[in-house]
Formats: structure tokens, sequence, C-alpha cells
């Protein structure tokens, strides 16, 4: 990936980021902080990892992406919207009534979505049994997991990371979304994970680290764990929650909650000075 | 008399009837159904012998999948391989599956409408010596509050092994119930089974039936049993067999509460929110008639034999028979 392919993912997490805060508001509910600080990887996914054909999106030779922590979904879907699998005008439909955006993914109401998921914990479980048929069938597909960090106090998460370190699974990656918010407070006080490597290398599971907010270190990480044959992989991604909006970034209290329209329109304005490098007054 | 299209066993009465549990009826029905289809695969949660899915594992080892002790990761992860094209069976007692793992079924598969069959053995009192922790009785009520979910409580190991047949060819999530201990086998080969449809069991020998006894699961057998003696005490009684909770076969029952004008219904489950429930729903509705739900009265189980058990929460003969009494003693 070259220089100017790494610009313009930059340029398209930022146009997914600004429909993040656009749907939030419209929806007038939702969770703000996680869509923004994972907005980077799915701009990596929806447009640079993924074989996937936005017109297509049963196409049974694609790539699984996996959303277990549901609530996170308008990251997802304003990726879609972007990489051409509905119009970008249809995610102000986020959470209404009647609407294929619904607040928390359903997959029989929107193509591409592959699970139902928000409850926590079950994604991947459900990509470790798309993984094991897959792998049955003889299927080259990928299958990416993301879940968050606070899902990790879930107990099934701990099943399914136990059986598929047993699997050996060379097609599946698993991401965690690792920025130390939960609805309660930070993850440490809450419920302390770490050391999350230890625990998932003693699960037989291959770890690698990124800073989940730079593309370009992202999608390296998600090559080497295509490199690995003999184990699952997890990339213990680091994000900054509301990432893109300086004002409310690494605070939990935006875990749950969007903006109002007067934040949405300091937070827009904030998220087009592109962390400081465009001047006010041109963003 | 017996029904005769029923095709009912000829020694339907005798002390020697055949007896085996219903999962003998899961372990036979998933290898006919893996043979008939590539895409069938059962995963246990390290009861392998004891639901009968050893049967299965030792037909086609490389579809059978352990899970460990872990029935929650097993329905997420049976949706996961439906997501792919697999006709995943989840196979562990219903106390855990579907009572551990109700959300994930919910969730992961009833919701995202999976073709996952949710199979739950050693349901009801009859499971015996493990005692209540073991012996669900609220998981007929579980499944069939779910939307998409297709509920069936098999007669005998027989029937059982049809319903596994027709789950594996229908696309979409099923719960099928079975039990632990060996039961009377009255159903063979030919006796008709179709999901959702219901089957006439005993009819009154001449003229209408005074009492509709309607059934599910093995205590199928044991209506059979009260309408037989009751029969012979001279009250007209007609046995309507539902193994398919849900969708009830609605037009059956109505037929026969009109016919008949009294109703009692068995099974070894809560009275509250299992298959009497979904009868009376049905009832209320389309054909109100004095009613009796034979079933256990919020309780839990203990230890004891099967027969202990099912005579002290008023589940064998003698209770339906005194439930008949009741319901016809009863003025309207």
């Amino acid at each position: 990936m070259n220089d100017t392919d790494l610009t313009r993912l930059e340029e398209i997490a930022e146009k997914v980021r600004e429909t993040i805060i656009e749907m939030l508001v419209a929806a007038g509910s939702g969770h703000t902080a996680g869509p923004l600080g994972m907005a980077d990887i799915f701009t990596a996914f929806y447009f640079h990892i993924l074989r996937h054909d936005p017109q297509n999106p049963e196409w049974e030779e694609r790539d699984r992406l996996i959303l277990s922590n549901g609530h996170i979904v308008p990251v997802r879907y304003a990726a879609m919207a972007h990489a051409g699998y509905f119009p970008i005008s249809e995610c102000l439909t986020l959470r209404k009534f009647g609407s294929r955006l619904q607040g928390h993914p359903e997959r029989e109401r929107l193509p591409g979505l592959e699970t139902t998921s928000g409850p926590l914990g079950e994604g991947l479980p459900q990509a470790a049994g798309m993984a094991y048929a897959l792998r049955m069938d003889g299927k080259k597909n990928r299958i990416y997991c993301l879940m968050g960090d606070g899902e990790q106090d879930e107990g099934i998460v701990w099943e399914a990371v136990l059986w598929a370190g047993k699997q050996k699974f060379s097609n599946l990656t698993a991401v965690i979304d690792r920025n130390n918010i939960q609805i309660d407070g930070m993850t440490e006080d809450i419920m302390p994970l770490e050391s999350l490597r230890a625990k998932y290398e003693a699960f037989n599971w291959h770890v690698l680290e990124v800073n989940g907010n730079d593309i370009r270190a992202f999608i390296t990480a998600v090559d080497e764990a295509k490199a690995i044959y003999e184990k699952p992989v997890v990339i213990i991604a680091h994000t900054i929650p509301g990432k893109g909006v300086p004002e409310i970034e690494f605070d939990y209290h935006w875990h749950g909650k969007p903006p109002t329209a007067e934040e949405a329109k300091r937070f827009l304005s904030e998220i087009r000075t592109m962390g400081g490098k465009v001047p006010h007054e041109y963003a | 008399m017996p029904n005769e299209s029923a095709h009912l066993v000829e020694n339907l009465f005798a002390s020697d009837i055949t007896q085996a549990p219903t999962r003998d009826g899961f372990g036979v029905g998933t290898v006919e159904a893996g043979r008939a289809d590539a895409q069938v695969v059962v995963l246990c949660a390290d009861l392998a012998e004891s639901t009968r899915a050893d049967w299965f594992q030792k037909e086609f080892p490389d579809r059978f999948i352990e899970v460990g002790i872990a029935e929650q990761n097993m329905a997420a992860l049976a949706a996961g391989m439906a997501l792919v094209g697999k006709v995943p069976f989840i196979a562990s007692y219903a106390a855990f599956n579907p009572g551990r793992n109700y959300e994930q079924i919910r969730t992961t598969i009833a919701l995202a409408e999976m073709n996952v069959k949710v199979c739950g053995m050693h349901a009801g009192v009859s499971v015996g010596p493990d005692g209540a922790t073991h012996q669900m009785l609220e998981d007929i009520g579980l499944m069939r509050m779910l939307p998409n979910m297709t509920v069936i409580a098999p007669g005998d190991a027989e029937e059982a092994r049809k319903a596994v047949v027709a789950a594996a060819s229908i696309d979409g999530p099923v719960y099928i119930r079975f039990g632990r201990s060996a039961t009377p086998v009255f159903t063979t080969p030919e006796t008709p089974f179709e999901i959702g449809k219901a089957l006439t069991l005993f009819e009154p020998r001449d003229g209408e039936p005074q009492v509709a006894i309607l059934s599910t699961g093995a205590l199928g057998y044991t209506a059979l049993v009260a309408a037989k003696q009751l029969s012979d005490e001279g009250v007209r009684t007609l046995v309507l067999h539902c193994p398919t909770i849900k969708p009830l076969d609605r037009e059956a029952v109505i037929a026969v509460a009109k016919r008949a004008g009294r109703v009692v219904t068995l099974e070894e489950h809560q009275a509250a929110g299992g298959f009497g429930s979904a009868v009376a729903e049905v009832l209320v509705e389309e054909c109100p008639v004095p009613m009796r739900l034979v079933g256990v009265r919020n309780q839990f189980g203990q230890s004891g034999t099967p027969e202990e058990l099912l005579a002290h929460y008023g589940l064998d003969a003698v209770a339906v028979v005194a439930a008949v009494r009741g319901v016809l003693s009863r003025e309207e």
C-alpha cells in the first residue's frame, strides 16, 4: 500500500466518522465512542482487506466480517454505505421504525451483516463455527470477528476462545477493540482484563498488538495474521474511544449516548480538522 | 379402541410391549438424516453416549463435533455453521440446552432464523434419580414462546426417529424434546408423522366421545392406557396425540374439542406455559370447553424412580383418569 492509498483510506475514515455523527444525531440514541474509535478499522476492512462485493452481498467466495459487539453497528452501517452496499442517505434511518438499520444489527433485515448481534460474546463462537464448517468444505474464505474489550467479561467468549484454540484455525482472525472503556467505567476498574495477551496465549492463540487508529499498522497486522497458519490469531487493537473528536476522546461517558444537535455541529467541525491538521476555518 | 389408521403396534396393551427411550430415536434419526444429507452435523457438549450422539459419531466421525461442556458456545457455533450451509443438531440435556443457553438460542438461532436443530435430552421427571437439577420441566414453554421455533415432543423412540429426520428436512430452527428412561414404543414405521399434524390414537367404539385426552411426548402412551380403562368403564374417550406443540395442529384440536366438549391435556412439563397452555390458548379463542391440564403444578422434581415420580407429580394413568372424571363431573 502506497502513501496515496493510505491518504485515501484516511479520508474515507473521516467521512465514515462524519456519517456516524450525523446518523446518531438523527437517531437520538445509540453509542458514540466505540463507533468513532473503530472507524479506521472498518475503513481498512471494507476498503482494503476484505474480499467482498457490495453489489452481491451473498457472494459465496466473500470473506466474512462478524461484528460481535453489535452496539457499535453505526460504524459498520456507515462503512457499508460508503462502500456502496446501500445509499448513504439511508444511514439517517438508523434506529427508526421500519428501517433496515436496526439499533442492533439483524442479518435478516440488511444483506451483508452476516450475523445478528448485540447480546455480547456471541460473535466469536459463530465465527468459529463458520471457520470450522468452511474448513470442512475446503473453502478458502477468511473469517474476521470484531469484539469489544468490555465484552471479554462474558463467559461464552472464553468458551469460544478455548474451542477455537483446540481447532488451530488458520482462517480465523479476531480483533479486540481495546479502548479500555465500558458502560459503567474503565475496563480495569469494572473487571480487569489484563493481561489480555497472556490470557489468549494461554488459550493457544497467537497474539498481535497494534494501534487500531493507525490504518497502515492495522493492515500490516492483518497481513501478518494471514501468514500464521498454526493458530487462530487475535489482534488486540488499541483504539481511542471517540477518536476524531478530541473533546470526548477517552471519556467513557460517551460509550452509550449520542451527541445533541449542538454537540454534533461542534464534533463534525472537529472531525473535519482531522486532528488539527486542517485549520478550523477550512473545516 | 385404537385408531386403525394410526397403525399402532399389535401388542399395544400387552406387558411385553417394546420399551426404548426416545433419545434412541435421536441416535437412529441423526444417522438416517446424515445419510440423506451430507450437510447434517451433530454437536455435543460432553454427553455423547447418554444423548446417543455417539451413534452418529461412529457413522460420521468427521461430522461429529465435540464442543466440551459449553452449551452456550455450542448453540452459537451451530448458528455459525448453519450460516455457511450446515444442518447442525445440537445435543445435551434439556436442562442446559435450552435451559442454560436460552439467550444464544433466542438471538443466534431463532431471531436469526438459523437452520439449527436444538435437541434436549433427559426432559421431565422421568430422568429419575438425578433429581430436580436435571429434570427439565420448563423447556416446552421456553421454546414455544420463541418466534420462528418449531417445537416437537415425540411420543416414543420410533416417532422420535421420524421427528429427527423430518426436522433435518425443513429449513429453520426446531426444538426436539427427548426422555431418558425407556418408554413403550407404541407407534410403528407405518404410523403417520408430519410436523404440525396431530394423530388420533384412540376413538370410542361407538358414538361421539365424551372427553378428548390430548397428549404430547411419551405420555401419549399413558393417555392410551387411561383411555382404555375409561372406555372399559363406559366412558367414550378419544386420544389425540400432538407430537408437534408448535405449530399446533389447531384444526385437529378444535375438531376434537367440538366433538367431545370436554378436554384433558397431558404432558411431562409444568402445567403453566407448556402444551396444555398451548391447547388452552387455541380453545379459549375458538371453542371454549371445560378443560383439565395434567402437568407438574409449580414444583421442581426430586430423586426417585421414574414410576414413583410420575405418580407423585400426578402424571400417570391414575391421574389422567381422575382428571377425566373431574372434567366430566363439571356442569357447563
